[in-house]
């Protein structure tokens, strides 16, 4: 499988994503730079996280109207898989792939450290190695991760089965203690409306092998591989 | 000419900067400040005189604010 990670000036969790990738999974992983205009030949494209263009007016503003979003559009359009982690997750509200937006944490604090994540839809072409009710640990690290969208917004990615993760605790109960950013229902990543579009604020990518805490972030990749395994049976 | 576009949370949307200076308000002797919300400023200028309305607003719109979580008027400044 061939993924694109994208990088724009300021990302910084693009060569998280590539050595995951490369090393953990053995897969081919080629950075693209923001000016390039074509993604075609991927089979999934990686927004990752960092901080784009300094998170200057807001996070992910700017980085949207890079000359490669248009292609992550058509792409999208196309139905290739294309995953927003962090600041990723923020572009790709601003671009409008993804509804609703990420504001300042609650708190103010920049909030580093593992969460526990309920995996609410295993039929996601980014989920579909986990079951639904499964408890993930996997890091955040941001300070504006609180997911906004209004009553609407809210009601029909819930009714249409487009959350794909919550903040819970580890017995997989939705509390507000157990949600690090104020981000509305507890949300943490949610699917577009065909599911071939998923953002979402914690680090899979982080979360892939013993030595670094936790291996829960690989069902995010092994359902990528599973669905392309599948899709050229 | 100047344009200068004021940008701010929308009331729907908690803005934690807001309460937060609300509450530093209170350490200097005013306990009593309403709702507090804190934007941005962005001062543009227009040598060339003012876009058309619909480019503004385009800008506006779809670069200086995010009509999801804030709200924006447009002043004039000579």
């Amino acid at each position: 499988m061939r993924f694109a990670v994208l990088r724009f000036p300021g990302s910084n969790c693009d060569q998280d994503c590539l050595r995951t990738l490369r090393d953990s999974f053995g897969e081919k992983a080629e950075s693209v730079w923001h000016k390039d205009t074509s993604l075609r030949g991927f089979d999934t494209i990686i927004v990752p996280g960092g901080f784009s263009y300094g998170d200057y007016l807001r996070c992910g503003a700017i980085a949207r109207y890079s000359p490669v979003m248009r292609a992550v559009a058509e792409e999208a359009a196309r139905g290739t898989p294309v995953l927003g982690i962090c600041n990723g997750f923020q572009i790709l509200c601003e671009a409008g792939l993804l509804p609703g937006a990420l504001v300042r944490n609650r708190g103010l604090h920049f909030i580093c450290r593992q969460v526990h994540l309920l995996l609410e839809n295993d039929t996601s072409l980014f989920t579909r190695a986990g079951h639904t009710g499964q408890v993930l640990r996997i890091p955040v690290a941001h300070g504006e991760g609180c997911y906004f969208a209004d009553e609407a917004t809210l009601r029909r990615l819930e009714d249409g089965n487009r959350v794909a993760f919550r903040y819970c605790d580890a017995h997989g109960e939705v509390t507000a203690e157990n949600n690090p950013n104020g981000s509305l229902r507890n949300i943490a990543g949610i699917l577009n409306e065909s599911g071939n579009v998923l953002g979402m604020m914690p680090h899979p990518e982080r979360a892939c092998e013993e030595r670094l805490g936790s291996t829960d972030g690989r069902i995010v990749f092994e359902s990528l591989l599973g669905s392309a395994l599948a899709a050229t049976r | 000419m100047k344009i200068r576009v004021t940008v701010l949370p929308k009331p729907s949307v908690l803005d934690p900067q807001g309460v937060a200076v609300a509450g530093a308000m209170k350490h200097l002797g005013w306990d009593q400040p309403g709702r507090v919300r804190v934007g941005k400023v962005i001062e543009i200028e227009a040598p060339g005189g003012r876009p058309s309305e619909e480019k503004l607003h385009a800008i506006c719109r779809d670069l200086l604010s995010n009509p999801v979580i804030e709200d924006y008027t447009v002043d004039f400044v000579e």
